[in-house]
């Protein structure tokens, strides 16, 4: 049997396995999601992918339901998107806002933008807000549960993707409240604080304190990525660098990255502020008479360096020079260590950091 | 790693021995819970009750330093029990006869009297990953930073080999590497022994490339080691030149190294912080940081990828290779003419025949993991799938060794050394990242609660620690991940030095510290 589908009249095939929201979005279809996120198993929760199917009697949950062969999908329909404006309508009026700064995390405009694309305006539900914001002292992860919409991502990825099970859920319905093991604080939990709750929430209520802090004043601009890798461990993790005016105000882990496919621990996700920390060296030292290092410009600081590897060369010869390249600077200079070795003394008196 | 980061999802055996991987390499570990998650059986080697050991089936809580003994009681398991896979060990790998023969008097119940594990556990562990159809190892530090560390790296060879676990998907030895370019520092041939590529410096044909390509006649016989060198300063060797590394903290017998790097006449420190290395420099260069530098670095599976300058760099600071090349010209050296990165990354790329596929713009979406040796070559995620590079993988006859110093009387306590989640290395880095400190206020000492009865200390007390180098206070921490007899301190607080008292001995051919391994007395101060 052949693996195709019919999907808004247009035939697609598919894979043993794949969801029927997959297969769509390969077919680049729009379907909204909120609970979703790709490297999770599928929930279901927030039922915004439905579709309808020939043959159901109700529209199916798109993100939960498996393709079969000859299924007749239609991913848009009135009927459907009538459903779905209703749901976010009933979606956005538990949350205390929608509106909120771009840098609370990687996910964290998904129902703002769901809401302006449905043009929900929020007046025809109005409700009390569900969720009680946890007062965490932790410097690094925002816990506003008043815009928690429960879809669970953040349990999940805790879970699935770093498998610490660090947070869950307690109370049903419109009571269910996000939480760690008795209630307490996340570093009282088996949370690692790797900020991938943060960077999954749709909605911003787990948020980046950290970003959050370093923009204050420009909270509602977007910020410039660039993608680089983490400066930390040798997994090799990708990140965006979120800079706004020259200034690193955060990290988002790329989704995309082979090594870590949006994966990041504390140390690549919040401890990126060592680049601009005002104990940077600005200026070249040297060592004056008075046996103290001192500023001064960088020809002078590169005559001195030189000139003390000639004199010594000079003195002792070739073999008393030795050079330690760096594991943590880019090949490029580890390349050029070796080199500057090599030919400019003829030896192998060349070393990095990896014995110790 | 001979086995790309992904295929971690994918074994039905994990072993991973000497590596706490859930603190030092998070990230990879996710892998690991997913395949345990899907099924997968996990055996856990550590002195340690690491979090990968509270993951695990099987715990084996080896005394430090006795890796090797392990390793050939299980070798003797998998062989006696039949559990070898013959035609691997036929068409793939050489010496299999005289390795046979060796280990087997190497019973489990004699490692038991070496490493403490229960011969019971040791076999459970020997039928587990000689079964697997697909049997993955994992290591660390933990098996490196030994005197014997070659030997540990070997035997984790041998059941590799002998089990045919190895050149397919989900099986490998796999060692994680604990600095985002160490692997490229390596690649680029900041070694002793080989040119960039690995291409030994004592192989004629490589002499006469390298001295064609940088025009001048190089020493014909290996380098000294940065142990060697270190251990000759102020004797033969008289000026460094040190690119970010605080190597008065991160290498062992801190006052050995402090009075080495005094005895220099001459000091250069390239750094983006004013670290404890570079306060005894004559000349100290600021560099750019991580973020404000292009660049390519080499990840643990052998992934060329780009990074990239987001931000300008602080007052003059200059790149690390912008600084190299100023101090080559003005020395009057030839071929340091650099503008940007991209031209000495390409001329590595020429001339390594790993990276010879590669150029800077090939490696724009981080696809290429090495060798890549020619333009139309995919890369290699999974090494020695048809072959070894030497033709076969060699049995190695290894023995057991004591560390070099064991305890006694006078340092009757076992330290190990490492590394924690939440800080790097020697902090210069997350000391300064704000909220860190929240996590990890400073350094404590992991001592089993009943040790402390016994050597009359008090939780959260400071203690004095002393080793055959020196002494150092501590405060104590009471931990079951502490057996009894070991204690546990990261290297990574400048103010409890941990490294004053390493530094025991070498692996004498890497010249890798023993980091692991270090006989302590505690005391109460």
């Amino acid at each position: 049997m052949t693996h195709k589908i019919e999907i808004d009249g247009v035939e697609a095939t598919f894979s043993e396995g794949e969801t029927i929201l997959e297969v769509a979005q390969r077919q680049e279809k729009e379907i909204p999601t909120l609970c979703y996120d790709p490297r999770l198993e599928p929930f279901g929760g927030c039922r915004l992918c439905i579709v309808e199917l020939e043959g159901a009697r109700n529209p199916v949950a798109s993100c939960t339901t498996k393709a079969t062969p000859g299924m007749v999908i239609r991913t848009a329909t009135q009927a459907i998107e009538a459903y779905r404006k209703t749901l976010l309508e009933m979606v956005v009026s538990e949350n205390r806002e929608v509106d909120i700064p771009p840098l609370r995390g990687y996910a964290s405009g998904e129902l703002a933008d769901l809401r302006d694309k449905y043009a929900v305006n929020g007046t025809r539900i109005a409700g009390t807000t569900s969720g009680t914001s946890k007062d965490d002292e932790n410097p690094f992860i925002l816990r506003d549960y008043e815009l928690c919409i429960s879809c669970y991502r953040c349990v999940r990825v805790c879970a699935e993707q770093e498998g610490d099970h660090a947070i869950n859920v307690m109370n049903r319905g419109f009571h269910t409240q996000i939480t760690t093991e008795f209630d307490g604080l996340l570093k009282d939990s088996a949370c690692t604080f790797c900020g991938q709750c943060i960077q999954t929430c749709p909605t911003g209520a787990l948020a980046d304190k950290k970003a959050l802090r370093a923009v204050d004043e420009v909270a509602d601009t977007v910020p410039d990525k660039t993608r680089t890798i983490c400066p930390y461990c040798g997994v090799g993790c990708s990140v965006d660098i979120l800079t706004k005016d020259d200034k690193i105000v955060g990290i988002h882990p790329a989704m995309d990255g082979p090594a870590n496919q949006g994966a990041l621990c504390v140390k690549g996700q919040f401890a990126y502020d060592f680049v601009q920390h005002s104990d940077r060296l600005k200026t070249p030292l040297i060592r004056a008479d008075d046996g103290e290092l001192h500023e001064t410009t960088w020809e002078d600081a590169l005559d001195k360096a030189a000139e003390g590897f000639r004199k010594v060369n000079a003195e002792h010869g070739r073999h008393s020079i030795y050079g330690i390249a760096s594991g943590r600077a880019p090949s490029e200079a580890a390349y050029l260590m070796q080199k500057f070795i090599r030919v400019g003394f003829g030896t192998n008196y060349i070393d990095n950091c990896s014995r110790a | 790693m001979s086995n790309p980061l992904v295929d971690m999802q994918k074994p039905d055996v994990i072993f991973c021995i000497g590596t706490n991987m859930t603190e030092c390499h998070p990230v990879a570990a996710t892998g690991l819970k997913k395949a345990v998650a899907r099924g997968a059986k996990l055996i856990v080697a550590d002195p340690r009750r690491i979090g990968l050991a509270e993951m695990s089936h099987l715990y084996l809580p080896l005394r430090v330093g006795s890796d090797t003994a392990l390793l050939l009681g299980m070798a003797h398991v998998i062989a006696r029990e039949g559990l070898i896979d013959d035609e691997f060990i036929e068409n793939r790998t050489t010496g299999f006869d005289g390795f046979f023969e060796h280990i087997s008097q190497w019973t489990p119940e004699w490692a038991e009297t070496i490493t403490g594990v229960p011969a019971k556990d040791i076999e459970t562990a020997a039928m587990w990953y000689g079964s697997a159809s697909k049997g993955a190892i994992y290591y660390t530090l933990g098996i490196t930073e030994h005197i014997c560390g070659v030997e540990n790296v070997q035997s984790l060879c041998n059941l590799a080999l002998m089990t045919g676990n190895i050149g397919r998907e989900g099986t490998g030895i796999n060692p994680m590497r604990g600095q985002n370019n160490i692997q490229g520092a390596g690649d680029s041939g900041a070694l002793p022994n080989n040119y960039p590529g690995f291409q030994s410096v004592t192989d004629p044909a490589h002499q006469m490339k390298f001295k064609a390509e940088y025009g001048r006649e190089i020493d014909l016989e290996k380098g000294i080691t940065k142990v060697t060198a270190l251990e000759l300063c102020g004797d033969s060797i008289h000026a460094m030149l040190i690119d970010g590394e605080n190597t008065l903290l991160s290498d062992p017998d801190r006052e050995h190294c402090e009075h080495a790097l005094r005895a220099l006449e001459h000091l250069v420190v390239i750094d983006i912080f004013l670290t404890e290395t570079a306060e005894l420099a004559d000349v100290v260069l600021p560099a750019t940081a991580w973020g404000e530098t292009d660049g390519v670095c080499t990840n643990t599976e052998r992934r060329v990828q780009r990074m990239r300058a987001a931000v300008t760099p602080p007052g003059e600071a200059k790149s690390d290779w912008w600084i190299i090349c100023q101090i080559a010209q003005r020395l009057g050296f030839d071929g340091f003419d650099f503008d940007t990165p991209k031209p000495i990354f390409n001329e590595l790329c020429r001339i390594s025949p790993i990276y010879a596929g590669l150029d800077w713009e090939r490696i724009e979406n981080s696809e290429y993991q090495w060798p890549v040796p020619h333009k139309e070559h995919p890369g290699t995620p999974r090494l020695h799938e048809e072959t070894f590079v030497n033709g076969r993988g060699i049995f190695s006859n290894v023995h057991y060794r004591d560390p070099a110093e064991t305890i006694s009387e006078n340092f009757p306590v076992w330290l190990t050394t490492g590394r924690r989640l939440q800080s790097y290395h020697t902090r210069t880095q997350t000391g300064r990242a704000q909220g860190i400190d929240y996590l990890l206020p400073e350094e404590s000492l992991e001592v089993n609660p009943a040790d402390i009865e016994r050597w009359n200390l008090s939780d959260g007390e400071w203690c004095k620690m002393s080793s055959a180098r020196g002494s150092i206070n501590i405060k104590v921490k009471a931990t079951n991940r502490s057996p009894r007899g070991t204690v546990f301190a990261s290297f990574s607080f400048a103010d409890v030095p941990v490294n004053l008292l390493t530094g025991s001995g070498y692996d004498p051919i890497t010249h890798t510290a023993e980091l692991k391994v270090c006989p302590v007395r505690l005391e109460p101060l």
